[in-house]
């Protein structure tokens, strides 16, 4: 019974991402209507004459109404999988981003680990050392960690370790994982400062519950007590935390991404905005929308999965749905 | 008559707002962190509006002869590439950092709370819509949504708080929305439907008042969020742009000389840090002194 409304949960939650994708796109398209510039201008540079300019605009389809516009480009985009191309270099946007996304994934995916990997230890220490020196250590990492900008952090890094120390590299992607460890790390502390927090407290609710005092109480060890009762409890918002955090991510290294020139997502968007390189603009942005998207499609999957305690109320009655649905709103 | 109720009544609701502002300010004032955060925070928007008047030299004058001149008792943050003290342009910085932070949560607040306050109030159909428009716009990453919008409008001072704003009114929105659902179940709103309040009557002066606490304590983080979010627009220059001393964009015009000038990057970064750090103890405090369960 309560796997059929799961089941149906699940695919509601699957098939509303088909309007979501199409709106996203409309208001991506519809937005960039409004850059300043006239596209055949832009793709012919200041030397063009009044008639080539004319031309292109004509070749551009620019002058057929909006909607002619939108509907050619929808066709173009979920038809026939095509960006277009760029305006400045010619070259297919769809090919520059399955080149690009994987370098903006697995350096989001390193943040990530580096971020969840001392955050979650961090977390635990304040939790179980809750009001004393290490708590506050802790909380005082976690508040600087948010507060220091992630592109000036990766300035200082570069000086650090690049100009001073000459240890990691200070631009581009040519020494494998090596330069991935600086950007990574600068753009580690927003998500490391919130991971240790909501451990923290989630570890403190758990912590006071009567299992923990009933697994202490028949004699295990303190270490499994923590790791194997309390945390393995602690989890679940953790867990939800680190999907809303990689989507997050997605879009937050894009700064620095230019800092450290890395060739992903970021740097190709933001050069294409000060090149006025609009079609990649429109498209890196529908592309990493949709990403995104499933990057929270998981997350609201992942949290139903993982929390017993929602499945529960799916399985005995009905009007959670809504409460269910602003779940995933708040996360 | 309907006078006489109205001074009979005003001076009580203005005794029982502020007793309620008082124990929240009494609530604050115990906690040292948020203390420190405010009066760093207050410190700061004092040098802003006075930084003209205090500033050792003139921000924009140029002294050739002290290019790259390192931090010293005359110039105590060192001078930037065309010899001007930076010093003075950090202080002048304040002024656009941190107003561009706190405009452009002002907007987000106000039409967040006002499209939030519809969707809550009346829900049904209005409800539906107004949040699957906000699904929409919140599946572009924020910081993606804002360099687009940015693009838009064109760099500038005005331009960038307006693409801030646009960015998060859609989680504001969410946020009081998601309050009202919850205040509006309370009894005393019952009440008040049942002795016939007005719509209006009963979103200003019952609900929303109610909503207020969480709103408070994100528009607090909110602005530290947006003084760093404006400054990473202007470091990758679409924000606000050289030579105006925005701290993000002396960052974006010292990147160039971190080799040889270093101190150029480090203090602008470093007052953006102390800013964010201040207010986020700000709101953490407020969060725990709004907070109606540690009461007493």
């Amino acid at each position: 019974m309560g796997d059929k409304r799961m089941v149906k949960y699940v695919i509601k939650r699957i098939l509303w991402m088909i309007p979501i994708v199409l709106a996203v796109t409309i208001l991506v398209f519809t937005l960039m209507i409004f850059c300043p510039g006239n596209p055949a201008e832009i793709i012919l540079g200041a030397t063009a004459t009044e008639a080539d300019i004319a031309a292109k605009t004509e070749e551009l389809g620019l002058n057929d109404p909006y909607l002619v516009r939108l509907g050619d480009y929808m066709v173009s985009v979920f038809v026939k999988h095509d960006l277009g191309d760029s305006w400045i270099s010619g070259v297919d946007i769809m090919g520059s981003i399955a080149e690009r996304l994987p370098r903006t994934m697995i350096l989001t995916l390193i943040t990530l680990f580096i971020a969840f990997g001392l955050g979650i230890p961090l977390g635990i220490i304040a939790a179980t050392n809750q009001n004393r020196w290490p708590d506050n250590l802790s909380m005082l990492i976690a508040l600087i960690g948010v507060a220091i900008p992630n592109f000036w952090l990766a300035l200082m890094l570069i000086l650090v370790f690049s100009v001073n120390l000459g240890w990691l590299p200070a631009m581009g992607i040519d020494n494998g994982i090596f330069s991935y460890i600086l950007p990574a790390l600068s753009g580690c502390m927003g998500a490391l400062a919130g991971c240790a927090r909501q451990t923290r407290s989630s570890m403190l609710e758990v912590i006071r519950a009567d299992y923990i005092t009933t697994a202490r109480s028949k004699g295990v060890p303190e270490r499994d007590v923590i790791v194997k009762h309390a945390l393995k409890n602690a989890l679940i918002p953790i867990i939800t935390l680190f999907g809303s955090t990689f989507g997050h991510l997605l879009g937050g290294m894009m700064i620095i991404e230019t800092v450290f020139s890395l060739p992903g997502m970021g740097t190709y968007i933001i050069g294409a905005v000060n090149n006025r390189d609009y079609p990649i603009v429109q498209g890196g942005t529908i592309f990493l929308a949709i990403t995104f998207s499933l990057c929270m499609l998981a997350v609201d999957l992942l949290y139903a999965a993982v929390d017993p305690r929602i499945k529960a109320q799916y399985a005995s009655n009905k009007k959670v749905k809504k409460t269910k649905k602003e779940v995933p709103a708040n996360a | 008559m309907p006078e006489a109720t109205m001074t009979a009544k005003s001076p009580k609701t203005k005794a029982r707002k502020n007793s309620e502002f008082l124990r929240v300010l009494r609530q604050l004032s115990k906690n040292k962190a948020a203390m420190i955060g405010l009066v760093i925070f207050v410190l700061e928007i004092i040098i802003a509006i006075i930084a003209p008047l205090i500033v050792p030299y003139d921000y924009t004058m140029l002294d050739m002869t002290n290019c790259f001149a390192t931090p010293s008792l005359a110039h105590p943050f060192g001078c930037d590439d065309m010899g001007r003290d930076i010093f003075s342009r950090v202080l002048i910085g304040a002024r656009y950092s941190i107003s561009s932070g706190v405009l452009a949560v002002g907007i987000a607040m106000i039409f967040g709370m006002a499209i939030g306050a519809i969707a809550g109030f009346f829900g049904g159909w209005v409800d539906n819509i107004i949040m699957r428009i906000l699904d929409v716009i919140q599946a572009i990453p924020g910081m993606l949504m804002m360099i687009v919008i940015s693009a838009i409008l064109g760099p500038g001072f005005v331009n960038t708080i307006i693409a801030m704003a646009f960015g998060s009114i859609s989680g504001m929105a969410r946020m009081l929305r998601a309050q009202m659902l919850k205040v509006r179940e309370n009894e005393y709103i019952e009440a008040a439907v049942s002795i016939n309040c007005s719509k209006l009557r009963i979103v200003m002066s019952h609900l929303l008042p109610n909503c207020m606490s969480p709103m408070i304590v994100q528009g607090t983080m909110g602005v530290a969020q947006a003084i760093t979010l404006c400054a990473g627009l202007s470091f990758i220059g679409l924000g606000v742009q050289p030579p105006t001393p925005e701290w993000g964009a002396m960052l974006a015009g010292a990147r160039q000389f971190i080799r040889q000038a270093p101190h150029l990057v480090f203090f602008p970064g470093l007052a953006i840090a102390i800013t964010v750090l201040a207010l986020n103890l700000m709101g953490d405090g407020l969060r725990d002194a709004l907070d109606p369960k540690l009461k007493n």
